[in-house]
């Protein structure tokens, strides 16, 4: 595991660097707009001090800040037993040195985050929404991907490069509004060569904020990725996460306290289109569609074998985005790690994990296209899932959602 | 000279290789340890949970004497088993975790034992504590896979002979057992 964290953290260097050069030539441009003698090079002390404080708050504070916004509620063992109980399951499987703090969000809308600056200060919240929809193997699930972030270190790096990216947008805000309103009168006066320079610095600080913020999203999606095959491997049942993303894409509830700061934190994003559900990949989105996600695990979970290699595998084979060459698990050092095959499902209502008691895989089964009413149960001939079709559903025809294959309908 | 600057230099580079590799070892070792004594706090929450368990079963099904007796036969033996190996540990927890499961199919036939709170509470920290187990369980078996590759593969090898690591035993689950099906007459 530690091999992949480590060329994680190379990425994460030259992500993090590409931005402070960004925020170097934004601060320079405007210093030197302002004063075009030495005025560039104490611009851009003052952007990096800018800069630097904000880390620093984000830093010690940056935890705490977020839980505040969404209003989490620190809960003891009592309040919530089952959620505590798998937060500390997970914690076990991950081999944390302290079980995180548990917090609670009073909001109908299923979504859940984790935030600290390392093991020792991390925290996981859940929404009481997520806590109502999901069984114990789907919350297993989520709280597993939540753990992964902690693991790989993504809550700190996450929270400093978004810090980066304010610094960025505010400056280039201020800075462009200035110069518009003072330093261009004072500047136009010389030559010409100066006038170009400047506007190319202009039209670069209109575009950095959303250079940034693109270089920002792409690293997002990548470690929500990184953090279902992680999490996948800590509870060796993908179904789960599977089946507790489905539920969650399937809610239409916005969230109360989406944030764009806090939109990548949270297991999937937290905004709804009216009538929408989330599922198209571009460049804006912080989270892989859903879809993609459950997809790769479910069809991990029909091969019996979790494995950062086979996360890869399936990422790669017949997907939509078939044209995009770069890994999604970062590293080939993760890859030649040994698979483990999966456990079996918890059977909802009875105790679970004990050896002998029969243990029937119904997170399997999931409602296909069903609008509520009457379903037909139908069986996939390749991988044996079942599916429950709507007998409201118009097509002949429908694809598995576990191995893609076609599934005559009539 | 310049041989003699080479020389010294490789030399340096070996000995920081060594002290990487060798603190390394150390730092696998640690965890292996630590990853057991994991597993050794929850085995003991579980034997502390079941003379409540036991009780609480018997205020309602009283004549299931048994399998009540079979898991207070287990939890002695699983209790005198502490400080065995890791492989007899491992045997013994299993037939706890056999004669646990066969209480609470009994306990199924009881739907006033059911609706007891008392009985939910321990079900649920029984049931998790069993999960925390395996995951330990889980964390603990690739630990010791990690730690005793690198005992066997080269060049750390080398380090692991001289500074005498050993390789560590996997805490095995007896698949049999844990797959079988329940065997219980109605």
């Amino acid at each position: 595991m530690w091999q992949q964290i480590r060329s994680n953290k190379i990425k994460s260097a030259v992500l993090t660097i590409s931005m402070l050069v960004i925020l170097s030539f934004i601060g320079y441009f405007i210093g030197y707009a302002v004063d075009s003698e030495g005025g560039g090079w104490i611009g851009l002390v003052i952007s990096l001090i800018i800069w630097f404080l904000m880390a620093i708050i984000a830093f010690f504070k940056g935890g705490q800040m977020a839980l505040s916004i969404t209003k989490a509620k620190k809960i003891k063992k009592e309040d919530h037993p089952r959620f505590w109980n798998i937060v500390e399951e997970m914690a076990i499987a991950a081999g944390l040195s302290k079980i995180p703090d548990v917090y609670i969000i009073d909001d109908p809308a299923p979504n859940a985050f984790a935030t600290g600056r390392d093991e020792k200060t991390a925290a996981i919240a859940a929404t009481t929404g997520l806590l109502t929809l999901l069984n114990r193997d789907e919350l297993q699930g989520v709280v597993a991907h939540e753990i992964a972030h902690i693991k790989n270190r993504d809550i700190l790096f996450m929270s400093m490069v978004s810090v980066m990216l304010g610094a960025i947008v505010l400056i280039a805000w201020y800075g462009s509004r200035m110069l518009f309103f003072s330093g261009s009168g004072r500047s136009s006066s010389n030559n010409s060569g100066n006038l170009a320079l400047l506007i190319i610095g202009l039209v670069f600080m209109i575009l950095a904020p959303i250079i940034a913020q693109l270089i920002y999203f792409a690293v997002s999606r990548k470690r929500e990725y990184l953090a279902d095959a992680t999490g996948a491997l800590y509870t060796r049942y993908p179904d789960g996460l599977a089946s507790a993303l489905e539920k969650i894409g399937n809610s239409n509830i916005q969230i109360k306290a989406a944030n764009d700061a806090l939109a990548p934190m949270y297991i999937a994003s937290p905004y709804r289109k009216k009538g929408h559900k989330i599922d198209l990949e571009s460049l804006t989105s912080t989270h892989p569609p859903i879809a993609e996600r459950v997809r790769i695990l479910r069809r991990m979970g029909v091969s019996g074998l979790v494995s950062y290699e086979g996360y890869e595998k399936i990422y790669e084979t017949d997907s939509k985005q078939r044209t995009r060459a770069d890994s999604i698990i970062m590293g080939n050092a993760a890859m030649g790690m040994t698979a483990v095959s999966i456990r079996e499902a918890y059977t909802e209502d009875q105790p679970i994990g004990l050896g002998n008691l029969k243990r029937t895989p119904d997170a399997r089964k999931i409602a296909y296209n069903s609008s509520g009413g009457n379903y037909i149960v139908k069986k996939c001939d390749d991988c044996g899932a079942v599916l429950k079709v709507s007998t409201t559903y118009q097509g002949k025809n429908a694809n598995c959602p576990y191995c893609g294959s076609n599934i005559n309908i009539d | 000279m310049l041989i003699l600057w080479i020389i010294l230099g490789i030399v340096l580079l070996l000995a920081i290789l060594y002290i990487a590799f060798f603190n390394g070892l150390v730092g696998g070792r640690n965890q292996v340890k630590n990853a057991y004594s994991q597993i050794d706090v929850q085995l003991r929450r579980r034997h502390d949970l079941i003379p409540n368990l036991v009780n609480t079963v018997k205020g309602y099904a009283a004549h299931e004497k048994e399998t009540l007796a079979n898991v207070t036969n287990a939890r002695t033996k699983a209790i005198s088993a502490d400080n065995a190996s890791a492989a007899e540990r491992g045997q013994a927890e299993n037939v706890l975790t056999e004669a646990l499961g066969k209480l609470f199919a009994v306990a199924e036939q009881y739907p006033d034992l059911k609706a007891n709170t008392n009985f939910l509470a321990l079900q649920e920290e029984l049931s998790s504590t069993e999960n925390k187990i395996s995951f330990a369980r889980q964390f603990y078996n690739d630990s010791v896979l990690r730690y005793n590759n690198r005992i066997e593969m080269f060049p750390t090898n080398i380090v692991a002979s001289r500074g005498n690591f050993k390789k560590e035993q996997f805490f095995e689950v007896d698949n049999q057992t844990e797959r079988a099906v329940p065997q219980v007459s109605f």
